[in-house]
């Protein structure tokens, strides 16, 4: 049996407390709150503690899905990624820059919210680029 | 927020105000509460006895919208008691004289009648917020989440600027953010006004330099909104969205409008780790990671940059969604988006980010760094305005009360305020497949003051209809008297019951364009009186 503890960030609120997730062969099983970390110094909320929980829930999407004839199937990671870019910049073509737009999101890392800003500032032309700080 | 968590604890007076913080910040009320058993005074302005209102020195509850009279009416009473920092106001701001003229009429006998705290009660909160030493006002979205949202922030600045209680520790205003990543995503330029670091898209000079480092044109004119994104659909205007990890099915207001959008509009990407509600309408649906599988950084609420570690390969085909990200953008012909990881893409933003151009990725993993950390010997910012604002003087906002956009009348007699429980996050996606946490509360409920509950013979367990303009639901109900009469609660995260259905999408605050969630009016109607 191989245990490891990795320390991260919780995933939950804006607090940014410093958790250990606890990593049982390749598997999460447990969330602890860092003891050093000079947010929460060792104490976590009940969504913190369980913040390992949704990881492995029913119902993770494991594959791309498409839709066709009106049901979402199953397809190759290349079919997928094609179809977006294709769609993207069709629509972009017939209607303009700004007949596209996205919500980032606040779930995800500066990096991701970076990359996805510029795809539509950048390679689509278009400042239609929100996400829910506002909800 | 304008000062870090920590500061907090060394408080004198903690002003509360719209967040519910034991509920959804929990490890910042427990600093809160370090700050009270140190002495500090805390005060809680909340339309319900919430967990952290019932532990308070003082709360009171206010009438739904009236946060511009409450806080005209502080200023009236410290101006009269001459409890301002005067030195403070000549000076670092400018436009005193104008919100000296406009708070005149905020008597407390008018704010009072306006916002239903006792006079002798905004006395006292008044005192004790100008006289501390260091006084620390903490909100949330129930400042923000209404018409007059941008007024509501302005008012808690001329206050912080009219008693000297801002620039210095464990003081500031200090909005708490509900997302692990709502500050960095904001700072990533997730909005449409603006490049990353708060860099305005109008502006010329930096449009060009965004130009050269994307390597071609950019478009000068501001972007959409959420809101009205969701807007230009039925429009017809917006024909292709791509939503990554939001659900705004569930999330956004009126629900029926955005689920109707969503079905309208030509070319739905979803990148999500679940099929959320969202997702089942997507043409194309792209798994994500969760953050135990991917790596990164996070900004917290208090502009702190913290990383998250991989812990786990992603699950299934899943990929860390930087790296779907960049695959898009590759297949869309852009030779921009080649990163090995995101270590790379750090490098890329912070270099265009003055707020972030000296935090790089090996420094954030030894230091603790709040921005703004602008090279690499700056040991960043704990606290903003130390010496000056960003503007060079604070600017006081003379600012009028105006009513919420929809008041109770014959039909919708009661009025509805939404929020968070702490059992629960947001739409519930990921915490209501989590054991522990559907154990304490999986149902939507609506608390409501014994009198009303009595008038429509119900008690807590029975079950009503609670309809707006907008929709209708059916939850349980939750006798309480931490609620006024005529006001009602029911939390957000349960998308049978969703709360959104009969919120007001329509009234956006004219600057922030944020919804006016925290207000609407409503009737309710008996199902079961009594529990089945």
């Amino acid at each position: 049996m191989e245990y490891q503890t990795v320390r991260t960030t919780c995933t939950y609120c804006g607090t940014g407390c410093g958790v250990l997730l606890e990593v049982l062969d390749g598997e999460v099983v447990g969330t602890l709150p860092q003891k050093d970390h000079p947010i929460n110094e060792g104490k976590l909320c009940i969504k913190g503690w369980s913040a390992h929980e949704f990881i492995y829930a029913d119902g993770r999407l494991t594959k791309p899905l498409i839709r066709k004839d009106g049901k979402l199937v199953e397809a190759s990671w290349e079919e997928a990624v094609g179809l977006v870019a294709k769609k993207l910049l069709e629509l972009k073509e017939k209607h303009g820059p700004d007949s596209l737009g996205c919500f980032s999101s606040a779930k995800c890392t500066n990096e991701e919210n970076y990359l996805l800003q510029k795809i539509f500032r950048a390679v689509i032309g278009t400042n239609n680029v929100d996400h829910c700080a506002r909800l | 927020m304008t000062n870090s968590v920590p500061e907090l604890e060394d408080a004198d007076c903690i002003l509360i105000t719209g967040s519910n913080t034991t509920s959804s910040h929990p490890l910042i009320a427990s600093r809160i509460m370090k700050a009270k058993e140190k002495g500090a005074k805390v005060i809680v302005i909340d339309p319900r006895r919430t967990h952290i209102a019932s532990l308070a020195d003082i709360h009171v509850k206010q009438n739904l919208g009236s946060d511009v009279a409450w806080i005209n009416g502080l200023m009236h009473i410290i101006l009269k008691e001459g409890w301002q920092n005067q030195s403070f106001i000549d000076e670092r701001t400018e436009g005193f004289e104008e919100v000296k003229k406009a708070v005149e009429g905020y008597t407390p006998e008018k704010v009072e009648e306006i916002t239903g705290i006792p006079k002798e009660t905004l006395r006292e909160i008044a005192e004790i917020y100008a006289k501390s030493g260091a006084s620390s006002i903490v909100y949330c979205m129930g400042i923000t989440q209404h018409i007059t949202g941008t007024d509501n922030v302005k008012s808690l600045a001329n206050l912080a600027m009219l008693t000297g209680q801002i620039g210095r520790p464990s003081t500031g205003v200090n909005p708490l953010r509900g997302q692990n990543n709502v500050q960095g995503s904001t700072d990533m330029a997730a909005i449409p006004n603006k490049y990353p670091g708060y860099q305005d898209v109008t502006n010329e000079e930096i449009r060009k330099k965004f130009e050269k480092a994307w390597g071609g044109p950019l478009s000068p004119n501001v972007g959409l909104t959420v809101v009205e994104m969701i807007n230009a659909i039925e429009e017809g205007k917006l024909k292709g969205l791509y939503i990554l990890g939001e659900n705004p099915l569930v999330s956004d207001p009126d629900s029926t409008h955005v689920e109707k959008a969503l079905e309208d509009v030509e070319f739905l990407v979803v990148q999500d780790i679940f099929l959320t509600e969202t997702a089942k309408k997507a043409d194309v649906v792209l798994p994500g990671a969760s953050f135990a599988e991917k790596d990164g950084t996070y900004t917290g609420t208090d502009r702190r940059f913290q990383k998250i570690r991989k812990a786990i390969e992603p699950l299934g085909e899943a990929k860390p969604d930087w790296e779907i990200l960049c695959m898009v953008g590759k297949a869309m012909g852009s030779k921009g988006f080649d990163f090995p990881s995101p270590k790379e893409v750090f490098d890329e933003l912070a270099e265009l980010t003055p707020i972030y151009h000296g935090a790089d990725y090996d420094r954030i993993e030894k230091e603790v760094i709040h921005w703004p950390c602008k090279d690499k010997d700056d040991p960043g910012s704990p606290y903003l305005h130390k010496d000056g604002f960003a503007r060079g003087k604070g600017l006081f906002t003379p600012i009028e009360f105006k009513p919420p956009a929809e008041l109770p009348d014959e039909e919708y007699p009661f009025q509805l305020t939404t929020g968070r429980l702490p059992f629960h996050y947001h739409t519930g996606t990921m915490t209501r497949v989590s054991p522990s946490l559907t154990h304490e509360v999986n149902e939507a409920y609506i608390e409501l003051h014994p009198e009303d509950a009595k008038a429509l013979d119900v008690k807590s367990g029975g079950r009503v209809r609670v309809s707006s303009r907008r929709g209708s639901i059916e939850v349980r109900v939750l006798v309480t008297t931490g609620i006024n009469k005529g006001v009602a609660f029911i939390p957000f995260h349960f998308a049978e019951a969703a709360a959104n259905r009969l919120t007001n999408a329509a009234a956006l605050d004219p600057i922030a364009k944020i919804p006016e969630y925290k207000v609407c009016a409503i009737k309710i109607e008996k199902i079961d009186g009594r529990e089945a």
